[in-house]
């Protein structure tokens, strides 16, 4: 097992920088999501790691030694494929064994190594059987059964529970995450799915337009996000964005100006001065609040806004009330019994330790 | 209703298969006149209209076997004599009044044919799955272009360089050896192999040759292990395109040889004997010719159906 770092790589191809200038740090034994919509370069950073795409600029150091332009084949890491990519003439059985095979092991240490694999992964009852025979469910464990039966230095994942059903795959979310942890190993997964990605990932890379927008723990990716992609691709809902700008109340004391409807709130001394000391006092500013951070209530109380609902959504465990600020939309969590009618007048607050606010203009965080 | 829905489609059915079966049987037409005249005996062959019925006799298969003399006139075999013969000839002697002097060519033709067509062929699939490969998965710049001259070899007919392939072969002494025969029939045919094994290759999904790249595999064994089982049907279609090019070719194998590597095409229409030009052992001998490619197309049959339609079917 080893650590993995990639220093400054840049892919093109053609006129197109799949992945520009990321800098990468996975830890040994670390289980890192890379994260981000399609055509990210997710995918082409974990196939520069593997060797199956060769970088144009920088160096990719696998267990401290520089792999950069060493060949897939010698930089003994694993990897398992979307759609498994499980040989169609072999068996089960034959397709773990064949990383073995390129090893030249003898025929009963392959043996001894295969049932032990199969053991761990419960696909016994199906080594003998052919890719096609095999369920979706069973394919994946071959494919990772083929992966782990060599013990690699690293394992490279490109979203292998994508074609799995949405139970199925709650069900493998949670053994793949077991498995990772009891082999120990150091491994970089592939997901376009954030909820994957929040449920397994040590640390999770945030990418989008072939640059890493953000690195860290699910906990610090939820409510710390570095800009506004971050804040609405993590969440479902995503965050709520609210315009305003800086602006002084009648007591000379720093206020956010909700650009909507010409409404104030106070915010808390720590902010103020933030925006102070950055100097933001007259720029155009973007306030973040996730749905679960937003107070709902029928009564008007103290730095509460007027809203209008608009829609309410339920999910059976809690309830998103739609309401309109103005002429902005913004999602409010709230418990399943709290059913107001569609129009009614309604108050919102804001729990204002836990909000973000960017700079509009960059889309990065401020605070 | 749906009675008579399915009773319309039995009657279909029943009108493609009575189609089918027309056409099959126009198309064996010749291939039975053939295998007809090759058991005829001699005094029918030229018979006009021909008899349908005769008692057949293989006498025509022996005369591509040998070479013979005719009797001269006056001149027959005592009783004993024709006891003391070989069953053979005293067939021949029987039907045309001939001695055999020696064993005929026909053996070796044949052998030269075998030789030139599995030469050919094996070359043929070597090159072209190779080369198909590296224009399936190589970043090769004009790649396109390069495909489209491979493929303008196949716009020219063949006979039309005749001429200088025999004075090139006749500068490198080429003619009449089965190298020569085989290097210009897999030059015929690879442009074709390329084609079609491109597009089988295509077909395989490129994350199977990567998984074995990055499971420890050089390129050549994931070529070896992974490609070339799942080309099989590919394989099996183009080899029997070119061995049944190789197999028929007349001009160059007429141009090229003479003695030594002469194939069985271009050796038999001179069937010309004495007693004038023997329809019967032409036709025996054609229909020996026949039997290779009709064994080898029934035994890569399965293969073939899928192989004609060039992958149009879709996993």
């Amino acid at each position: 097992m080893a650590e993995i770092i990639l220093q400054n790589i840049i892919k093109r191809f053609g006129d197109l920088v799949a992945v520009n200038d990321l800098t990468l740090y996975i830890k040994d034994r670390e289980f890192l999501v890379l994260l981000g919509p399609s055509g990210c370069g997710k995918t082409t950073t974990l196939r520069c790691i593997s060797g199956l795409e060769i970088v144009d600029e920088g160096k990719i150091l696998i267990d401290g030694k520089d792999v950069t332009t060493i060949r897939a084949s010698h930089r003994d890491i694993a990897f398992v494929f979307q759609l498994y990519a499980l040989y169609p003439i072999l068996t089960a059985y034959n397709n773990i064994a064949f990383p073995l095979k390129a090893q030249k092991y003898d025929k009963e240490k392959i043996r001894e190594e295969v049932n032990k694999v199969a053991e761990l992964l419960q696909i016994k009852h199906v080594l003998h059987k052919k890719p096609k025979e095999l369920s979706g469910g069973d394919m994946q464990k071959v494919a990772l059964g083929r992966a782990i039966v060599r013990r690699p230095k690293a394992f490279l994942l490109d979203e292998p529970i994508g074609t799995l059903d949405a139970k199925f795959r709650e069900e493998m979310r949670i053994e793949l995450k077991k498995l990772c942890i009891d082999i120990g190993a150091t491994t970089v997964y592939v997901t376009h799915d954030q909820v994957e990605a929040m449920s397994m990932g040590d640390r999770i890379a945030i990418m989008n337009m072939g640059v890493l927008q953000q690195i860290g723990t699910p906990y610090e990716i939820y409510t710390k996000p570095e800009n506004l992609f971050i804040a609405n691709f993590i969440g479902s809902p995503g965050m709520n964005f609210i315009n305003c700008e800086p602006s002084r109340d009648s007591n000379g004391k720093l206020v956010l100006k909700l650009l909507s409807d010409n409404m104030y709130i106070s915010i808390t001394n720590k902010l103020q001065n933030t925006l102070l000391s950055k100097i933001y006092e007259d720029k155009k500013l973007v306030l973040g609040i996730r749905p679960e951070d937003v107070t709902f209530s029928m009564r008007k109380e103290k730095n509460y806004l007027d809203v209008k609902v608009y829609v309410i959504e339920e999910t059976g465990s809690y309830n998103i009330v739609d309401v309109s600020l103005g002429v902005e939309k913004i999602k409010v969590r709230t418990i399943p019994t709290i059913k107001p009618d569609i129009g009614e007048a309604a108050f919102v607050g804001f729990d204002m330790e836990r909000i973000s606010i960017f700079d509009k203009e960059t889309g990065n965080s401020i605070i | 209703m749906k009675q008579s829905v399915s009773k319309k489609k039995n009657i279909v059915h029943f009108l493609l298969i009575f189609l089918i079966c027309i056409i099959t049987f126009v198309y064996l037409i010749p291939l039975f006149f053939i295998v007809h005249t090759s058991f005829k005996p001699w005094v029918h062959i030229r018979d006009y209209p021909p008899k349908i019925l005769f008692k057949p006799t293989i006498t025509s298969y022996i005369r591509i076997f040998t070479s013979r003399t005719p009797l001269p006139p006056g001149r027959a075999f005592s009783e004993e004599e024709v006891f003391n013969m070989k069953w053979y000839e005293r067939l021949i002697y029987k039907d045309t009044n001939e001695e055999i002097v020696r064993k005929g060519d026909f053996p070796r033709r044949y052998l030269n044919s075998i030789i030139v067509v599995i030469g050919s062929t094996l070359t043929t699939i070597i090159i072209g799955t190779l080369a198909a490969y590296g224009f399936s998965r190589g970043k090769l710049k004009g790649k396109d272009d390069w495909l489209f001259f491979i493929l303008t070899t196949r716009m020219l007919p063949p006979v039309v360089v005749v001429i200088p392939v025999f004075l090139m072969f006749r500068a490198l002494n080429l003619t009449d050896t089965h190298i020569g025969l085989i290097l210009l029939y897999t030059a015929f045919n690879v442009s074709f192999a390329v084609w079609v094994m491109k597009g089988f290759i295509d077909e395989i999904p490129i994350e199977y040759e990567e998984a074995a790249m990055v499971d420890g595999y050089t390129r050549f064994q994931v070529f070896r292990k992974i490609v070339v089982p799942q080309a099989t049907t590919g394989i099996a279609a183009t080899s029997v395109f070119c061995f049944i090019y190789a197999w028929n070719e007349y001009a160059f194998a007429f141009i090229l040889s003479r003695k030594y590597a002469q194939t069985v095409p271009a050796w038999l229409p001179y069937q010309m004997g004495v007693l004038g030009y023997d329809w019967g052992a032409a036709a025996g001998g054609t229909f020996l010719f026949l039997l290779p490619a009709m064994i080898f197309t029934i035994i890569l049959r399965k293969h073939l159906v899928r192989g004609i339609t060039f992958g149009a079917i879709r996993k």
